[in-house]
């Protein structure tokens, strides 16, 4: 076993460990918090694939704004914040049979397909290469035009909803 | 005198050498070197809070024109060490009802992430913890992690007034985030790199030079970051005792005390790196590498005693006129500051080009913003009382 083996285990000990955490625990803030460690071996991962600006933006995304705010949605709802609360509610049952329906789809694709993998490294300038691919007509400006969009439209509409009348 | 020049380098290099003569194998060698770097990084943090909270006593007592800390020998300048003494032996207090993991895990997710910046940060040609090629995105992506620490201590404490300070961590620190983000994009525009030696290097023009309505707007979005007054309503002692750490005694509060100071020093040479040119000082880092640390070391103590000035100089804001101002007046103008930015770096490939046009616009961009908030305190001052207060509430 080398040393990325190594690391590679405990990033997805870490992620599989946060994720179980949030499913079993009976305490809202706590899950929370789980899936904040799950999302940190997440990154972990990403830094093994040498993938260091998805793990930045993963650590900054997902750590600093998702996680806060599931955290003060659960804080704003008081019923939630003082007791323990039951992890199952009466919909146990499709839940479960959705969960072992999407596990199974994904055990057969991960079975099934052929993964390529390429010998290239990892070029240096990596970031400038995907920024310029983010911005050329020939490549990928629609998407993130679409997306930018997209992101103006939830703000603007966020806005209108707080708004003071 | 080649070896002096060059101390650091050549020092590194020179213990590299002995411990490979020792017949050490080279994978043990580099370990060796990195613990030692690691822990000079992290004592560098540590002896931070030594050095900055007299100077900080000191500073703020002459501005207020009274003695400070004058018993521990000599002129008080030990108080730092007699006050670590008194911390370790005060009382552990965990709160009844409170979430003991949580409540104990705080301190230790604030004071993590403070030491964790100075991975990145450059101390001269070749002298960086570990030059990241996203460096600068790591030192924000870092300050999310000090925003949950937060939120756990606000919670963990099972008080009230701890929990009101956690709203406001968010409400503050991700408000004053999206500004201090844009202007560091303004900063990658002009030296066309995310990592901090790169942008270092970058630097022929001191970075405030050529866009100093960028290097204002990060440094107001640090004090408020580094949670400083006139911007700490995090933790207003006269609003809410203090905030998130109330409930915390002993060790546990000197853990964010540390932690808070170790940001201080983080963010104070985050801004020499940015925008006071890092580790260049006029040529002098060519005639002799030796002197690179202590280059930043004198900037970062000057923004510090800016920071140190600014608290003894301006009253704290009232919290939705701190929030207020980060979301109508420093993200529109920190956004249009960026896209003046865009417009230069593509206008000229020239650097003294780029620096001239970008100052020019800057002196123009302020002297609009002026003119529009002038008049918009006129039209509060000769509008009807009434009006007027209203007017001021918004």
């Amino acid at each position: 076993m080398n040393f990325p083996q190594v690391v590679f285990i405990i990033a997805s000990a870490i992620a599989l460990g946060g994720a179980v955490g949030v499913v079993t625990t009976r305490n809202l803030f706590r899950a929370a918090l789980f899936l904040v460690l799950s999302f940190v071996g997440v990154v972990g991962l990403f830094v093994l694939l040498e993938a260091e600006l998805l793990a930045m933006i993963q650590l900054l995304v997902y750590v600093g704004a998702i996680s806060i705010l599931i955290i003060f949605a659960i804080m704003l709802s008081q019923r939630l914040m003082s007791s323990e609360f039951r992890a199952q509610n009466e919909q146990w049952l499709m839940a479960l049979v959705t969960a072992v329906i999407l596990f199974g789809l994904l055990l057969v694709v991960l079975l099934r397909v052929n993964w390529p993998t390429s010998p290239a490294e990892v070029p240096s300038d990596a970031i400038s290469l995907l920024g310029q691919a983010l911005v050329s007509p020939d490549q990928f400006v629609l998407v993130f035009e679409v997306a930018s969009v997209l992101l103006l439209v939830a703000l603007v509409g966020a806005v209108i909803i707080a708004r003071e009348r | 005198m080649d070896f002096i020049l060059n101390f650091w380098v050549e020092f590194g290099a020179w213990v590299g050498d002995l411990l490979a003569s020792w017949g050490l194998p080279e994978w043990a060698v580099n370990l060796i070197a990195d613990f030692a770097g690691v822990l000079i990084l992290l004592v560098m943090g540590i002896m931070a809070v030594l050095i900055f909270t007299p100077m900080e006593r000191k500073v703020v007592a002459r501005m207020q024109d009274r003695p400070g800390p004058n018993r521990v020998w000599p002129y008080g300048l030990l108080q730092a060490l007699a006050d670590a003494i008194k911390m370790l032996t005060k009382e552990d207090i965990v709160p009844r009802n409170a979430d003991r993991a949580l409540h104990l895990l705080a301190p230790l997710l604030v004071a993590i992430p403070a030491l964790l910046v100075f991975a990145v940060l450059p101390w001269g040609p070749g002298l960086i913890g570990q030059d990241l090629n996203v460096g600068i995105l790591y030192i924000v992506a870092i300050g999310a992690i000090h925003v949950l620490a937060i939120v756990i201590a606000g919670w963990g404490s099972n008080n009230k007034y701890a929990l009101l300070s956690a709203f406001r961590v968010v409400n503050q620190l991700l408000a004053y985030e999206i500004p201090m983000v844009l202007c560091i994009l303004t900063v990658i525009l002009f030296a066309r790199t995310m990592s901090t030696q790169g942008i270092v290097e970058a630097q022929t023009i001191p970075y405030f030079v050529v866009t100093p309505v960028a290097g204002m707007i990060f440094l107001v979005c640090a004090l408020a970051e580094a949670n400083r007054s006139p911007v700490d309503l995090i933790e207003a002692d006269s609003e809410m005792v203090a905030g998130y750490m109330v409930e915390y005694s002993g060790m546990k509060f000197a853990m964010f005390f540390i932690a808070e100071y170790v940001n201080m020093f983080a963010v104070a040479i985050v801004i020499a790196t940015l925008f006071l040119g890092g580790w260049k000082f006029f040529g002098l880092e060519d005639l002799a590498p030796v002197l690179t640390p202590i280059i930043v070391f004198v900037k970062a103590v000057f923004v510090i005693f800016c920071m140190l000035w600014f608290r003894a100089t301006f009253p704290r804001l009232r919290f939705d006129h701190l929030v207020g101002f980060a979301w109508k007046f420093l993200v529109p103008l920190s956004l249009v500051n960026l896209m003046l930015g865009a417009l230069v770096v593509k206008l000229t490939e020239n650097l003294w080009g780029q620096a001239g046009l970008m100052l020019l616009g800057n002196v123009v961009m302020v002297a609009v913003t002026a003119f529009i908030l002038n008049r918009a305190a006129r039209r509060v001052r000769e509008a009807p009382a009434l009006k007027r207060i209203v007017a001021v509430e918004r």
